[in-house]
């Protein structure tokens, strides 16, 4: 594994949280925490300030309010090809030239796309903030393009799409099951793309793409680290402030999923699956979309059911029953429209999916019917507390957890209240969660396997 | 001193940034961190830094003899004792022991290395009693109890039926299995479907009493804590550890098979790449140089020659990078990509080109000062969260660099100078190295070729 020597830089611009299989809620952080500030600009940009005054460093975020969902049919992978172009340079600053100054100045700097979100950053020394919100203003509007430059990254992007999906049998399955779960809305695609339409992506589709979503009143500056919001305000106006929009946007729309009515299942076979493995999505409420609190409590529901060793799945599947070598469950509470819920076993060597799954059905079953016990909910409750009071050690953390909320539908009030809501979760919202939400016409099930086999059995 | 002058952040900025007129040099605040050696009542020695605007500790310990401690015949011991000890212990069994954990949201977690087991604990201030007697139920009295044994076994086995299958897991086995030979390096921590299940709960508990002991013990402690405190609660844990170890003596290595291209045929359609030859011992006063002449080849993100040869120039991969490696018994220089398989020639070429190429000339004096900006730089990041600085306070000692060393580092990087690296450059490049092609890359051309 090339990560084993910790110098396998993920080279240059690209993690895509979905790709990566990144599951658990993104969310919390601390009521108790540090005094955010919050305000915007004349052009209409938002800015976040984090002040964590422990260390003279910062981390400087700027993000788009544009995704993998925000695409065209037909040119899926625009959002996550263009986020690769923004390295090429502006007309005041040739391609090179800010990776060239980071490298002096010892900065680090990437970038990722999501479905919902395109965020760049840098972690410098405080006393080069200035200079990294120069450029990357600049760069917010004045990118410029030539075949030279996009073709070669084109195949560099396609190298990413065999590295995380066509070499990993797991991660297909994954694009798989959300292209099936997803029926209307753009979620299904995966963010990276389908090959056949990132071959073919341009010049002129990432130039067009740029214009019509890179503009200051569709972004979120976020700064973490030692600065102040008064300090960040005045920078910001003297550089990202002197930034024209460039663009209007109206409301995100997107096309929405009807009610799910069908039980889905489908099955891959890939000859390297060494290992076979079962994972279901449900279509579920996110924090954008819910009613009060029954986000919440779907993130309190995943713990419950999913997170670790003490969590229901686990005990029945792996300790309890012996079926299963692993057994969990997530929840991706931050996300734009309806968002997904999901369950995932390995069966040990001689086990049937068929009993996998029963098994797996009864445990919900048992929450939808017969609840959860305060232990479990105190236990759920202290860990989704305690991971926004371990996240204010991070700035880097925190910055990503009000990026995501504010490119997301959320805002800093309900990234701020986290803690508050979390501990306000009833175990009847819990066991309501389960029982609206956890069923399986909501769901796809997928099963990864060697090979096919010839009777197929049954499996509902 | 204070954390920030220690980092050396008040360095004058460079000619290329002054030249832009963009930079405003703001004073720096004082970040008043100090690390202590304090002594624990029972003599044992830890380095802390208190840090008191955040309720928690992070502790981070390790000790000497990891992976290389593992029976000839049972690779695989070490990483299977670390998943094994937050698995129930003392009075307590595993379900009741992950429940405890969980009731206070404490984050316990052991490693297995090569040469090391390391653990970490992170906890909020309020829960560090209950924390730290955890910590030491699991370090002093696992139970490894038959069905918490056979549980992991499985977990370890079904990861291992998947790593068979990874092309990136498979290139790393066979380019460590050749290079060492006959030696505890050329085993894989993780074992193998043939090593993991012959270990009895007898080998992980034998492995517990050889390794945890207090003479190669190493602590760093971070959090809203005073130094008697902190020496009481390391006591608690550690006091009752045996004096000493009993390790099985390791003999230094030097990579074999240097020269050799090795093809495993898997059906991939990205082929994996990993070459590699010896590298520069920590201790060796050519490892600063070296540090800096891979930070040029392949160890920067965005502006290493690897970087620009291989992935912004051709598009031929999405990850390439090098890395110097000092090991207790061995030292290593890596390299490796992942690229299209009817392109790994063309990119295998590539990078051989690129290492000769710095092999023979060196770098430019523009990159070495780039190089040593980078790096100097960039170092007070690694110490931005508790956690961190906790690592760092355990590295730095596993790796006997004193205490000081903080306050060092950066001015030994800025020691380095261009007739450094352009020696050094020759002394690790200019090498024969052994190479790992995992996939359905094309025929490899003859070697030199």
């Amino acid at each position: 594994m090339l990560s084993r020597f910790g110098f396998a830089h993920a080279a240059a611009a690209a993690i895509i949280a979905a790709a990566l299989g990144l599951t658990g809620a993104i969310g919390p952080a601390a009521a108790e925490g540090p005094e955010v500030a919050n305000f915007s600009l004349p052009n209409g940009l938002e800015v976040v300030v984090i002040p964590d005054h422990r260390t003279p460093v910062v981390t400087h975020m700027v993000w788009y309010k544009v995704g993998s969902a925000d695409e065209t049919p037909g040119k899926s992978g625009l959002a996550h090809f263009l986020e690769h172009l923004m390295f090429k340079g502006t007309a005041k600053n040739p391609e090179g030239r800010f990776s060239q100054i980071l490298a002096t100045i010892g900065g680090q700097e990437n970038a990722f796309t999501t479905s919902d979100y395109t965020a760049y950053f840098q972690r410098i020394a405080k006393e080069y903030l200035p200079l990294v919100m120069e450029f990357e203003a600049d760069r917010m509007t004045g990118l410029v393009l030539t075949d030279a430059n996009v073709l070669p990254e084109r195949d560099v992007v396609l190298e990413e799409f065999n590295m995380r999906v066509a070499n990993s049998p797991e991660a297909r399955i994954g694009e798989q099951v959300s292209a099936a779960l997803y029926l209307n809305h753009p979620y299904g695609r995966p963010v990276i793309g389908w090959r056949q339409e990132i071959e073919k992506l341009n010049r002129e589709d990432a130039l067009a793409f740029y214009r019509r979503f890179y503009t200051p009143n569709n972004a979120v500056l976020v700064i973490a680290g030692d600065v102040t919001g008064a300090e960040v305000k005045a920078l910001a106006e003297k550089t990202y402030g002197q930034v024209a929009r460039v663009a209007e946007l109206g409301p995100r729309m997107r096309p929405q999923e009807p009610i799910p009515v069908a039980v889905r299942q489908l099955t891959m076979a890939d000859g390297r699956v060494a290992q076979p493995s079962l994972q279901r999505s449900y279509l579920v409420p996110s924090a954008s979309t819910g009613k009060p609190g029954e986000s919440e409590a779907l993130d309190i529901l995943s713990q419950v059911l999913g997170a670790g060793e003490t969590s229901r799945l686990y005990r029945a599947l792996v300790v309890d029953q012996h079926l299963a070598t692993s057994a969990g469950g997530w929840y991706q509470g931050t996300s734009l429209d309806e968002t997904r819920f999901g369950v995932f076993a390995s069966p040990l060597p001689g086990v049937t999916f068929a009993a996998i799954e029963s098994a797996i059905d009864a445990v919900i079953a048992q929450v939808a019917d017969g609840g959860v016990i305060p232990a479990e909910i105190e236990r759920a409750k202290t860990r989704l507390i305690a991971d926004a009071v371990y996240a204010e050690d991070n700035q880097a953390t925190m910055a990503r957890w009000y990026g995501a909320a504010l490119t997301s539908g959320g805002s800093v009030e309900k990234v701020t209240s986290w803690s508050t809501r979390v501990r306000a979760v009833t175990a009847q919202a819990v066991q309501d969660a389960a029982r609206t939400w956890l069923d399986k016409r909501r769901s796809v099930t997928g099963y990864l396997v060697k090979e096919l086999p010839g009777n197929q059995e049954k499996r509902s | 001193m204070n954390l920030s002058a220690r980092l050396g952040l008040r360095r004058a900025l460079s000619g290329a940034l002054v030249v832009m007129g963009v930079l405003a040099a703001a004073p720096l605040p004082a970040a008043a961190t100090t690390i202590e050696r304090i002594v624990s009542p029972s003599g044992i020695v830890a380095w802390l830094v208190r840090e008191p605007s955040v309720p928690l500790i992070a502790l981070d310990f390790a000790f000497k003899g990891g992976a290389t401690q593992d029976p000839v015949d049972k690779a695989g011991v070490a990483t299977m004792t670390a998943a094994l000890l937050d698995e129930g212990a003392g009075e307590i069994d595993s379900k009741s022991f992950h429940e405890r954990v969980e009731a206070k949201a404490i984050e316990i977690s052991f490693t297995a290395t090569r040469d090391y087991m390391a653990g970490s604990l992170r906890t909020l201030t309020d829960n560090q009693d209950e924390a730290f007697d955890l910590l030491r139920l699991s370090l002093t009295a696992p139970r490894f109890d038959t069905e918490d044994v056979e549980r992991i076994r499985d977990q370890i086995m079904s990861g291992l039926r998947r790593a068979n299958q990874s092309p990136n897991e498979l290139a790393s086995v066979r380019w460590w299995a050749t290079a060492f030979a006959g030696h505890p390096y050329g085993r894989s921590p993780r074992g193998t479907l043939e090593s993991v299940p012959a270990i009895t709960a007898a080998d992980l508990r034998a492995f517990t009493h050889n390794v945890f002991a207090r003479d190669t013990l190493k602590i760093g402690i971070v959090g809203n804590i005073d130094a008697a405190t902190a020496g009481k609660l390391i006591d608690r844990v550690f006091a009752g550890l045996p004096a000493k170890g009993k390790l099985v003596p390791v003999a230094n290595a030097i990579p074999q098979g240097l020269g050799q291209r090795i093809a495993i045929d898997l059906d991939v359609p990205q082929s994996v790449l990993m070459i590699g030859g010896a590298g520069i011992l920590r201790k060796d006063p050519d490892f600063m140089p070296s540090f800096v002449l891979n930070h040029v080849l392949g160890g920067s993100a965005f502006s290493s020659r690897l970087y620009k040869e291989v992935r912004e120039a051709r598009g031929l991969a999405y990850s390439v990078y090098s890395a110097v490696m000092p090991l207790d018994y061995a030292a290593l220089f890596v390299s490796g990509t992942a690229t299209r398989s009817d392109r790994a020639n063309q990119t295998l070429e590539v990078m051989e080109a690129e290492i000769r190429k710095l092999a023979d000339a060196g770098p430019t004096e523009d990159e070495l000062t780039k190089a040593k900006s980078f790096l100097t730089g960039s170092y007070a990041l690694r110490f931005d969260t508790s956690t961190k600085i906790a690592e760092q306070l355990v590295q730095i000692q596993l790796e006997d660099l004193g205490i000081d060393y903080i306050d060092k580092r950066n001015s030994l990087v800025e020691a380095v100078t261009l007739a450094d690296v352009k020696r050094v450059a020759k002394r690790l490049l200019n090498a024969n190295m052994l190479i790992t092609v995992v996939g359905k890359p094309q025929p490899l051309p003859a070697k030199g070729g």
